[in-house]
């Protein structure tokens, strides 16, 4: 009995779903189309887009489309990765006319974004991961996504040329491939100066935990650690509480430098203005838009902040010939030989994996020098 | 450098510094349900309150330049709170834990709406007594900057426990929980106390939330306080409504959500997650060793609707 109720209720908020957006569709349409270059450009963020960190470097991507000609922008921040980003989907798209949409956190890709590119077929989605597929996905979706793991390097770069102590520390979120990638490159671009540095991480288990990033970071810095990066959704906390503590901080995700003007060295930021820029040029052009679209520093999906204060010459001079030489492109910072922290070899004598191999996306180990595990 | 390399040291000096640093909000919010809980009524939305005075002060810190003044202003949004729970509950039929959790919602996304534009901006801290002084350590020196108000805290849960057992206002709130008709005979009105009791764990509440974002970790954002006002109000009911034993489970619970990191910090890197896991086995442990059949639930108020 109960299941025929649900069912006949399901059924009547379907219809009237339906209903409205038919009323809505009918009443819209004629005005949309008297501006014939007018497209409404919708962006989804997990958390607050003023973070200092994820949220805030899609956020300011999405600020530079608002000075284009015919394009509007429509935003909502602190969308959980449930149900509730399909119903934001779906008001984008029937209220504010939304033809494009960006849902940039990881977990709206599947079920929510695939139920709704069913629902619309007329509307494009592009989610920000890896995860689309020719095979699988339909067409109307597409991933975009930008290989950070050289600016942690260069990050690294810098670090290892100001530490004193020859101990990194690394505030991470979750041991997934790309956090163990950044871990790895923030290492390895600080023995490209000291081959005796080590760098110490501390997992937190969450995306974003305020308490237990400060006393990660406190604790880092108890066990000598003077300069500290992260990998977390939100690396304010991080970035004040080790600046309080004296220590120097590379940043990530976006540019952290107002909170600690002295400490910052550098930091890696996405640069998803470019990205959305390209994305954008295609709808208003009507050309097809790409479905899968992969970049890095030397494309210019990735940027790094500019020097702080504390940088000397000799790690200036070799952030920017390292920085040259990545973007000549083809530079590989996983390369032979070397091992991992369990002795395990990862890269063979002459073996070497550029940003886009595929077996980095399936990384599950910590380098020679990381003191830390990943479970 | 030397004195930087201290080793295995760090893990018990983690723990200690942790307890003195993450407890705070624990020990307000916790003596602030305490007074609540005594008065005969449950307040679930002191998570909203912390959140929503964790941005009060943070914004009213930006904005004059003073955390003092910040940390007043949180005080007094977190007083206004409780007294709206106070009065509402005081209606017939209203259950207060649904209002509690009515106000969590309402407190956080009032929050949220006002706090938009105070994420960007830095914020004055609480200022903090260096008791490290006689140590060239600096790791013991960072441990020990203990912050004003976890010591205005720990003063406030032995005046708290004296005071119930002691003071004719704590006879009167201990009387009023355990039996409205008896506080009624007399000649005490239950629904005034009860409002008055819920306004002052408000207040308090909401000082947790200025320590929140005005010293550790020291800045506004939406998820700062990650569950704290609900697990602190959990705290209450395993301390046994007792001012002591809501100190001491907060440093518990500080002292515990350290190990983590600071295991971590010297090279014990394998199964943090357990780690991470240990305030809560330990609160298990405790509630398992001490409880007993012939004295369930010892020292709760008689008026509280759990256990009515």
């Amino acid at each position: 009995m109960s299941k025929r109720f649900m069912l006949s209720r399901r059924d009547l908020l379907k219809t009237s779903a339906a209903g409205a957006a038919l009323g809505l569709a009918s009443a819209s349409f004629p005005i949309s189309r008297a501006f014939a270059a007018t497209a409404t450009v919708g962006f989804i963020y997990v958390g607050p887009k003023d973070d200092y960190g994820y949220n805030q470097a899609h956020a300011e991507g999405a600020a530079t489309l608002k000075g284009i000609e015919g394009i509007s922008v429509v935003e909502e921040e602190n969308v959980p990765e449930t149900v509730d980003v399909q119903k934001t989907m779906e008001s984008m798209i029937n209220l504010d006319g939304a033809s494009l949409i960006f849902p940039t956190s990881f977990g709206y890709f599947d079920p929510h974004m695939l139920a709704m590119c069913a629902k619309f077929p007329d509307v494009q989605f592009r989610h920000c991961g890896g995860m689309w597929n020719k095979d699988k996905h339909p067409m109307n979706a597409g991933s975009y996504f930008g290989y950070i793991g050289m600016g942690q390097y260069l990050n690294g770069v810098v670090a290892g040329h100001t530490s004193k102590t020859k101990k990194l520390g690394f505030v991470a979120a979750k041991p997934i491939p790309q956090v163990l990638l950044n871990i790895n490159s923030f290492l390895l671009g600080a023995r490209s100066v000291d081959p005796t540095i080590t760098c110490q991480v501390i997992f937190t288990g969450e995306w974003s935990l305020a308490v237990k990033e400060a006393e990660a970071t406190n604790a880092l810095v108890d066990q000598g650690a003077d300069v500290i990066t992260c990998h977390v959704d939100s690396p304010k906390v991080v970035v004040e509480t080790a600046a309080g503590r004296g220590a120097f901080v590379c940043g990530y995700h976006a540019n952290q430098s107002p909170l600690a003007p002295e400490k910052y060295l550098t930091g890696a930021e996405w640069n998803w203005a470019k990205v959305y820029k390209m994305f954008v040029d295609d709808l208003v052009a009507g050309t097809p838009l790409p479905n899968f679209t992969r970049g890095g520093l030397a494309d210019g999906f990735v940027k790094m902040s500019p020097l702080g204060p504390a940088v000397g010459d000799a790690a200036r001079k070799q952030f920017d010939g390292t920085l040259a030489e990545m973007m000549k492109g083809g530079f590989s910072v996983i390369k032979g030989p070397l091992k991992s922290n369990k002795g395990v070899v990862v890269a063979t004598e002459g073996q070497a994996f550029v940003e886009t191999a595929l077996e980095l996306e399936s990384m599950d180990y910590l380098v020679e020098g990381v003191v830390g595990s990943t479970a | 450098m030397d004195a930087t390399e201290i080793g295995l040291w760090g893990v018990p000096l983690a723990i200690l510094g942790g307890a003195i640093r993450v407890s705070t909000p624990f020990i307000f919010v916790s003596l602030g349900e305490a007074i609540t809980e005594r008065s005969g009524r449950i307040n679930l939305g002191l998570e909203g309150t912390l959140v929503f005075g964790a941005m009060t002060a943070y914004a009213v810190a930006v904005m004059t330049g003073s955390p003092w003044l910040g940390l007043l202003a949180a005080a007094g949004a977190g007083l206004c709170f409780g007294l709206f729970h106070g009065w509402i509950c005081k209606f017939r039929g209203v259950n207060d834990i649904a209002i509690g959790i009515a106000l969590m919602l309402f407190g956080s996304g009032l929050a949220f709406f006002f706090g938009k534009p105070f994420i960007q901006p830095s914020a004055p801290d609480l200022p903090a007594i260096a008791f490290g002084g006689w140590s060239d350590i600096p790791q013991v020196q960072a441990a020990l900057n203990v912050n004003i108000l976890f010591l205005i805290g720990a003063a406030l849960a032995v005046f708290l426990w004296w005071a119930f057992r002691n003071t004719r206002a704590g006879l009167i709130v201990r009387v009023v929980g355990d039996s409205s008709d008896a506080a009624r005979a007399m000649g005490l009105n239950p629904n005034t106390v009860r409002l008055l009791a819920t306004g002052v764990g408000g207040a308090l509440a909401g000082i947790g939330g200025a320590y929140l974002s005005l010293y550790y970790p020291g800045s506004w954002t939406e998820r700062i306080s990650s569950g704290q006002g609900l697990m602190a109000v959990a705290l209450v009911i395993f301390a046994r409504w007792n001012p002591l034993g809501c100190f001491a489970a907060a440093l518990l619970f500080g002292g515990a959500g350290a190990l983590g990191p600071a295991l971590q910090s010297v090279g014990v890197t394998q199964g943090y997650y357990l780690f991470y896991a240990a305030p809560y086995i330990l609160t298990l442990i405790i509630m398992i060793a001490t409880s007993s059949p012939n004295r369930s639930l010892a020292g709760a108020p008689g008026e509280l609707s759990i256990t009515k």
